[in-house]
């Protein structure tokens, strides 16, 4: 079953009196349950890609297929509801709300989603406790390590269970050691939950957990590298 | 609590400084729009009963038509027996029987056409204040007396002091020619020149015999304890009128027209100025907001990435701004209530006042009336205002696109 289906996207953006193709007729196929790495130097299109695949921008042409949906063509508030539903975002700069303690943050999505408050309640302390922040549920991002704030934006992506957790650069403000911490959270996922990740990297050590490699530069697939995951 | 309202509150004080001042300008706004709101209404209550205790009471039993077009033989027969059941039934002692005519009044040297009036010496103090603005001699107390009160200016045309007589020549209730001589007994300044100089006042009984009212007066003048009770006796009265005469009652807005347009003009002129204050306090709810919304605008691509709609963030800043002018609302109403409180208490003055005051048989202090209205009326206002000001802040979030969002520093 395909998760994600990229057919020829085209994007591309005014940059001063320049044309700059972050996107050159891109065509790509996730499956359920893949593991993706998208790698590309900076500019190579990798976050355009991630965000046409999550419905924040929308490509010049080509078509974006989302869990059999095609979702380029959707409004914003039919984009809104897919993005609530079914995709997790996990950002480099974690990008939690800073007056809100790790427990509401994780909370505020399933709020949104209606779900009850008991159920809210548990779910969200349990997801904590599954990403290692049991006891910091009052916490404040402020008042969190950076690897603590991405482990709270993990919980935030993956406490509905989406069928797709897109990560751009989630490691990039983390060390090494909280780097690998989160991939191997990453990975139980995908193995547990079956659930989709396509993540944007330059990461090395990310890029080794990943079952496949896909290479981009200048807007193009450049290589497509199955490979066994560390 | 809901984590949209918890979210609400607390984004509000991110920047506490800006939120107190934004709700300091809806505290100050809102304790002066209820104070001066609760001032101006008591004063209409004392502009109405000054104006209306004067002489018009706050009701009056009329034949059809008089109001409209005196005339001698419009009359309310057996006015004073109808005046005394009134009383009773009612169980208010100021109700009194009032007769009117034109007459020309003679001294020695001049004469001067004035409107007399037939009053009942023992009622017409509750139902006006010109008996207490006798300033020589005294009012009339026999209903029989061939007496006169005249006002200070009339006296000082026709030459006349306290003792002297004047002659009354009019017309009667038939038409028939009516003459009389009374002695000046009081000499009233009710601070109105034209009340001083054309109204002339007689012992009812005295202008009955002059004017061969046959026991008929012009009008039953009623004064309720207080304006806002007028409408349950107007109810009460009207049930006892006799059914066999054709009598109309009037309140004191049929009686007296131009005194509610007058009000009615002052609101207007007042409540232009309330407008131009809750604008400038939502004009400032609208900078705080749109700062508000401009420098979360990263934060705003990063909710709408997780599936928020721009609807919903707009609710958000809705609830916010309800939240901040809900605080403005209840901490100016209560600010508002206590200035008021006191005033309502020790009266509000400044110099200067006392003296004009006196001349118009007014008191010296004007008290402000508190009531639920007066207190939440401006408030509420502000609060409309500061709602009405959030959206164009929160409907800019409509034209936010997540990816340019988030690229927002």
């Amino acid at each position: 079953m395909t998760a994600v289906r990229c057919i020829d996207l085209c994007k591309t953006y005014r940059q001063g009196d320049q044309d700059i193709k972050a996107l050159d007729h891109v065509d790509l196929e996730v499956e359920h349950s893949g593991f993706v790495c998208l790698s590309a130097p900076s500019g190579g299109g990798k976050t355009t890609l991630l965000n046409a695949i999550g419905g924040l921008d929308i490509p010049d042409s080509g078509e974006v297929w989302v869990a059999g949906q095609r979702i380029d063509q959707l409004s914003k508030g039919e984009l809104a509801a897919i993005r609530l539903t079914q995709i997790g975002f996990v950002f480099q700069a974690y990008n939690l709300i800073p007056v809100l303690t790790a427990q509401e943050n994780v909370e505020f999505v399933m709020q949104v989603q209606g779900v009850a408050a008991a159920d809210r309640r548990s779910k969200s302390q349990a997801i904590l406790e599954e990403v290692g922040l049991k006891g910091l549920e009052d916490r404040r991002p402020a008042e969190m390590s950076g690897g603590q704030q991405q482990r709270v934006a993990v919980a935030r992506a993956i406490v509905s269970r989406p069928a797709l957790v897109l990560a751009d650069e989630p490691t990039a403000n983390l060390d090494s050691k909280t780097s690998d911490e989160l991939m191997e959270l990453f990975v139980e996922l995908n193995n547990h939950h079956d659930t989709t990740f396509v993540i944007a990297t330059h990461d090395q050590r990310v890029m080794a957990y990943a079952k496949r490699l896909i290479k981009m530069l200048d807007g193009r697939i450049v290589e497509d590298i199955e490979q066994r995951a560390a | 609590m809901n984590i949209t309202i918890r979210l609400a509150w607390r984004n509000l004080w991110r920047h506490s400084r800006r939120t107190w001042l934004t709700i300091g300008a809806m505290v100050f706004s809102n304790a002066l729009l209820v104070f001066m709101i609760s001032l101006q209404f008591g004063m209409y209550e004392l502009m109405i009963d000054n104006t209306l205790q004067a002489f018009i009471g706050h009701m009056q039993i009329q034949a059809p038509g008089y109001k409209d077009d005196a005339k001698m033989r419009q009359v309310v027969p057996d006015a004073e027996q109808l005046a005394a059941t009134l009383r009773q039934e009612l169980d208010l002692e100021t109700i009194a029987a009032r007769s009117a005519a034109f007459a020309l009044l003679s001294s020695e040297d001049r004469s001067y056409g004035v409107q007399i009036f037939g009053v009942d010496p023992r009622y017409e103090p509750g139902v006006s204040t010109l008996p207490g603005l006798v300033k020589e001699g005294r009012y009339p107390q026999d209903r029989d007396a061939q007496e006169i009160v005249i006002g200070s200016v009339l006296a000082r045309n026709l030459k006349v002091s306290l003792g002297d007589e004047l002659t009354l020549l009019g017309s009667g209730r038939d038409g028939s020619f009516s003459a009389a001589v009374a002695e000046v007994t009081g000499i009233f300044e009710s601070g109105v020149i034209e009340m001083d100089r054309s109204i002339a006042e007689v012992p009812l009984g005295f202008f009955d015999d002059v004017f061969y009212m046959d026991g008929a007066a012009h009008a039953v003048v009623i004064v309720t304890p207080g304006l806002a009770v007028i409408e349950d006796y107007r109810a009460r009265a009207e049930a006892l009128l006799p059914a066999e005469e054709d009598l109309v009652l009037h309140d004191w807005d049929a009686l007296q027209p131009g005194l509610k347009q007058a009000i009615q003009a002052d609101i207007s002129s007042a409540f232009f100025m309330y407008g131009v204050l809750v604008i400038l306090v939502a004009f400032s709810v609208m900078n705080t907001q749109l700062m508000s919304v401009l420098e979360r605008t990263h934060e705003f691509g990063i909710v709408m990435a997780l599936g928020l709609t721009p609807g919903r963030l707009g609710r958000l800043v809705i609830l916010e701004t309800s939240l901040m002018g809900l605080a403005g609302l209840f901490l100016g109403a209560l600010v508002g209530g206590l200035i008021t409180l006191w005033f309502t208490y020790n009266g509000f003055s400044y110099p200067g006042m006392d003296q004009m005051a006196a001349n118009f048989n007014l008191p010296s202090r004007f008290y402000p009336q508190a009531t639920l209205l007066t207190l939440f009326l401006g408030p509420a206002v502000v609060f409309v205002g500061s709602i009405l000001s959030a959206l164009y802040p929160a409907l800019r979030l409509h034209w936010l696109r997540p990816v340019e969002a988030m690229r927002a520093v």
